[in-house]
């Protein structure tokens, strides 16, 4: 049984911005427990692929579903951008408390310990290092159930250990009949990964 | 959820870097300069105190508003945020970061008014009224701040330009709580009229400063 609806899919999605075409025609579809890679250069609009998917860009055209209706609420996804949406001034502790409060989710206790941040609850955000900024960010995700991950190049920045860990809780949430979309530029092990190749579209 | 973003923002304004200190500091250098641009007439100071502790509130709620969304925008909370309401949702979102904003700013700026009336030369019955106009009136202009805040959350340097957007939407705030003020030890003027006015005017921008706001805020695509 799964936890999610299903299957996430995605038809003729096409973004513009200030008259300049980002990406035409975008289709793919994602069942319970699958993953989709999409690479492609740089400028070629993965990153405003994932925030289109996650509502935070209007797309021009196309369709975005989960389980045959269209998206619009809140708690279908999770996303992962570039920045870690953590406060420099508090706390790791401080700062996935107050997501899971907002996240309506469960206590980070769980969450912490998986991502090894035990060490690292009592210290502001601001001294970590790059790679466990991003261990904390990942964090988040665990924080609340949902059906599809967005996560923009979710590996920058970590040492192997920590690209286990991510690798596992990836795994984990694909077992769990969830979803995820991924940019990268490097290969993601573990899972067996769909791929999208995103082309710089011609402009007219 | 939104208890937990109301005490996130309020301990963000208290550790380092936060506004909490800066509003009251600066209230505090304009207070202090009045009396030596004012001079020896005390009678004259104390009938102009109501309106420099409203001028000087004013201005010192106005700073830092531009960071009201920006430090959630480029840490990426705001996209968190934005993800996860819609906007009846980001509208109480708005509304409870304005909340925040004033207990870290606004409220330090009512309670040291009885320090800053000595230095004004004003009576207690004074210092009350001042009080009272100003717990009213910084809320409103929390409020009708937001709505520049949002509208220059892309702006790196939006500070000034955000404060001359609200300004002329502040100013009948700060007539009317100027009035009460002054009503209140001024036999020949109203305070409950100008009073009744100034706190409709908070009521007012309560409601429509944090859903114009949001309504920025949502239409942020990029």
């Amino acid at each position: 049984m799964s936890l999610f609806n299903t299957p996430f899919s995605v038809t003729h999605l096409s973004v513009s911005r200030g008259g300049f075409v980002l990406f035409e025609n975008v289709s793919f579809r994602l069942d319970k427990g699958q993953a989709l890679r999409i690479t492609g250069p740089n400028g070629a609009g993965k990153t405003t692929l994932l925030r289109c998917l996650a509502g935070l860009v209007g797309p021009d055209a196309g369709s975005i579903t989960l389980g045959g209706i269209g998206v619009q609420n809140d708690s279908t996804f999770h996303y992962l951008g570039h920045l870690n949406a953590m406060k420099p001034q508090l706390s790791v502790g401080e700062n996935l408390a107050f997501w899971a409060k907002t996240h309506g989710g469960i206590e980070p206790a769980c969450a912490i310990k998986t991502l090894n941040l035990v060490r690292l609850v009592d210290l502001p955000f601001s001294v970590l290092s790059s790679g466990q900024k991003r261990r904390v960010a990942f964090a988040r995700l665990l924080l609340s159930p949902r059906a599809v991950w967005l996560l923009d190049e979710p590996t920058v920045g970590l040492d192997t250990d920590s690209g286990a860990v991510f690798e596992t809780v990836m795994e984990r949430h694909l077992a769990d009949g969830g979803m995820i979309v991924a940019t990268t530029h490097t290969p993601l092990g573990g899972t067996s990964w769909q791929t999208l190749a995103l082309q710089p579209v011609v402009q007219p | 959820m939104m208890a937990a973003l109301y005490v996130r923002d309020v301990r963000l304004g208290f550790r380092a870097g936060g506004g909490a200190v800066i509003a009251v500091l600066f209230f505090m250098s304009v207070i202090i300069m009045m009396p030596f641009a004012v001079g020896p007439d005390l009678r004259l100071l104390a009938q102009l105190a109501p309106a420099f502790l409203w001028v000087g509130a004013l201005l010192a709620s106005l700073l830092g508003l531009e960071r009201l969304f920006q430090a959630d925008r480029e840490d990426g909370s705001l996209d968190q945020l934005r993800l996860s309401a819609d906007l009846p949702e980001l509208a109480l979102m708005v509304f409870v970061k304005c909340l925040a904003h004033w207990t870290v700013t606004g409220l330090p700026l009512v309670l040291a008014v009885p320090f800053f009336g000595l230095f004004l030369n004003m009576e207690p019955m004074a210092v009350l009224a001042a009080m009272a106009t100003l717990a009213v009136g910084t809320p409103a202009i929390a409020f009708i701040g937001a709505v520049g805040a949002a509208a220059g959350v892309t702006l790196a340097r939006g500070g000034l330009l955000v404060a001359v957007i609200v300004l002329p939407v502040i100013v009948p705030v700060l007539i009317f709580g100027v009035a009460a003020a002054n009503g209140a030890v001024n036999p020949s003027q109203l305070f409950f009229v100008p009073f009744s006015l100034l706190s409709a005017v908070c009521l007012f921008f309560a409601v429509i400063g944090p859903f114009a706001a949001a309504l920025f805020l949502k239409g942020l695509d990029e």
